[in-house]
């Protein structure tokens, strides 16, 4: 009885991923997976590009079918009976595939109707989502006629027509200008406020680092590393960053300090970083031209993948 | 004790609402484009109608035992069909797949292929029975005698048409690109609609050709439509059984095909 209350509590899940694998051909894409999110929280699934992100969002909806291991998308099993968890939640495309003949409200209604929102309901609903992506008032305007930054806000909003518990977010601000992509953190912050279940791909650590509760590093098809922003940036980089920038002889110099000191490095385009720098009180003399910054969390990023992202 | 941790609703296999959900956003969509559709759909088949009906009709007063305009004018019901079938089906599906990405839309929410599938074939099947019955319609304008078989006729072409969007659907899963469906309209399309008792009766054909006929949808299709028309016989029944056979085994095809364009 109390072993199954217990039970009860560990599944509080938005959703859970188990050695889960996913081929295409010789391509190992999710490669032993195992990923939960709790319920009423966002996770940033941080990753470069062909870690397998756009992959295991699919997993979640069952347009992609894992070779091994086990899915649940709020507490129901996947494939077996994704059609009542895709009713619960709503997906934002990486790619835009808004109908650009039709007007944003007929864009609304049409997925209203696709999530079965019941028909007394279906009015009220599309006016929410219009508010949501602030387009009351070109409710109107064919989407063909609306800047990219609207387009993004309506894509989002029909995600969310139907009050989903679960929202997945793939990459939700991939080539927009900075001031749209805030715009866009609000909204998304907005969501996560509400007690929805949030999960976001990115490859944009800032993205990560402001809407994140907990974030995971996603390398070859699995997490390489997961917690929140703050705890990974500490356990992986500590606090202090020194930077050094110079020309590549100079460089290597800083890398010999570095090593000297059983500091961990890592290059950034012109510059080393010297990690961990506040557990050595000599190498910042020993590097009198280094920039002092606080650790973030692209230098985790780089330092777990090895690779960049913006 | 083991209560389910969430209730939900129990979602049949396939479901009218999602079905209805997908020919909704086909009917907005239509609103905006109906008169290119309405256009290309009927003016085609009336064309062929006037060509071989003052063409041929001026060279044969008889065909089968039916007046020339009376033959032609119910035969074109299927190429009308075909063409309002079997093209939006191509071409309309493989760019709502592979272009617009609409499909990823849809099954990510809760509508599963075979729904998506069945609504897209429906919602042609139903526009092409409509627009199926209009060449004959001009027919009666150059003498075809109506009656109330004619009512029959929507019905068919809507059986029809299901049958041949399904074809489309499947044949937009298989081709790599959308310039390889001039293969399929030459070496398939052409050949099915004229040698469907259209235009001239199969009779005068090789045997080898009448029999091949009656692996021919639309050879069912015309016969069906010169029964409802001229008065139906006991053998109508089998071109009926022909084309939800066709319907089905091409509904069933597609669902496999597009599942595994789909879903990785």
């Amino acid at each position: 009885m109390s072993s199954q209350r217990t039970h009860e509590v560990a599944v509080d899940l938005g959703l859970s991923l188990r050695g889960v694998v996913k081929t295409f051909g010789a391509l190992r894409a999710v490669d032993g997976l195992d990923l939960d999110v709790r319920s009423g929280t966002c996770l940033g699934l941080l990753g470069a590009n062909g870690a397998g992100k756009s992959t295991t969002m699919r997993l979640l909806t069952a347009q992609a079918i894992a070779d091994e291991g086990e899915i649940e998308v709020l507490g129901l099993p996947v494939p077996a009976q994704s059609k009542q968890a895709r009713a619960q939640m709503g997906v934002v495309p990486q790619q835009d595939n808004l109908d650009i003949e039709l007007t944003v409200r007929q864009n609304l209604e049409v997925f209203a109707r696709l999530y079965r929102v019941p028909r007394a309901d279906r009015a009220a609903a599309v006016g929410r989502a219009l508010q949501v992506a602030q387009l009351t008032g070109r409710a109107d305007t064919k989407v063909d006629d609306l800047s990219g930054g609207m387009r993004r806000r309506l894509l989002i909003a029909r995600a969310l027509v139907h009050r989903p518990r679960l929202v997945l977010l793939d990459e939700p601000t991939v080539g927009l200008d900075p001031q749209v992509r805030q715009e866009l953190w609000a909204l998304v912050d907005a969501l996560r406020s509400e007690g929805v279940t949030v999960l976001m791909s990115t490859h944009y650590i800032e993205e990560a680092e402001r809407l994140a509760d907990d974030v995971a590093i996603m390398h070859a098809g699995r997490v390489i590393a997961r917690g929140t922003p703050t705890a990974l940036v500490t356990e992986h980089v500590g606090r202090r960053v020194l930077e050094v920038y110079g020309p590549p002889a100079r460089l290597l110099e800083v890398e010999q300090v570095g090593r000297e000191a059983g500091l961990p490095t890592r290059r950034t385009g012109p510059a080393v970083a010297v990690l961990r720098a506040e557990t050595s009180y000599s190498v910042a003399d020993l590097l009198p031209d280094a920039v002092a910054r606080p650790a973030n969390l692209e230098d985790v990023f780089v330092l777990l993948t090895g690779e960049k992202v913006e | 004790m083991s209560t389910p941790a969430r209730s939900a609703p129990a979602l049949r296999r396939i479901e009218p609402s999602a079905v209805g959900a997908v020919v909704f956003r086909e009917l907005t969509m239509y609103r905006r484009y109906w008169r290119s559709t309405t256009f290309s759909s009927i003016v085609e088949p009336t064309i062929y109608l006037l060509a071989f009906g003052f063409g041929f009709g001026s060279l044969v007063a008889q065909v089968a035992g039916y007046d020339y305009v009376d033959f032609v004018g119910t035969g074109i019901v299927a190429t009308a069909v075909l063409f309002s079938s079997a093209f939006p089906g191509m071409f309309g599906t493989f760019v709502k797949r592979t272009f617009q990405k609409t499909y990823d839309a849809v099954l990510a929410a809760p509508v599963d292929t075979e729904e998506l599938v069945t609504a897209e074939a429906l919602w042609i099947a139903l526009r092409s029975g409509i627009y199926g019955a209009v060449p004959m319609l001009v027919a009666v304008g150059f003498g075809l005698q109506p009656s109330w078989g004619m009512l029959l006729v929507p019905p068919i072409g809507v059986l029809t048409g299901f049958g041949f969007a399904a074809f489309g659907i499947w044949v937009s899963g298989i081709v790599p690109s959308i310039d390889s469906f001039g293969y399929v309209i030459s070496a398939v399309l052409t050949p099915l609609f004229l040698v469907a008792g259209t235009f001239f009766p199969i009779d005068g054909l090789p045997g080898w050709a009448q029999s091949a006929a009656l692996l021919n949808p639309l050879f069912h299709c015309v016969e069906l439509v010169r029964g409802a028309v001229f008065g139906l016989e006991l053998a109508d029944l089998g071109h009926v059984l022909a084309l939800v056979l066709f319907a089905v085994a091409m509904w069933l095809l597609a669902v496999r095909r597009l599942r595994s364009r789909l879903v990785l």
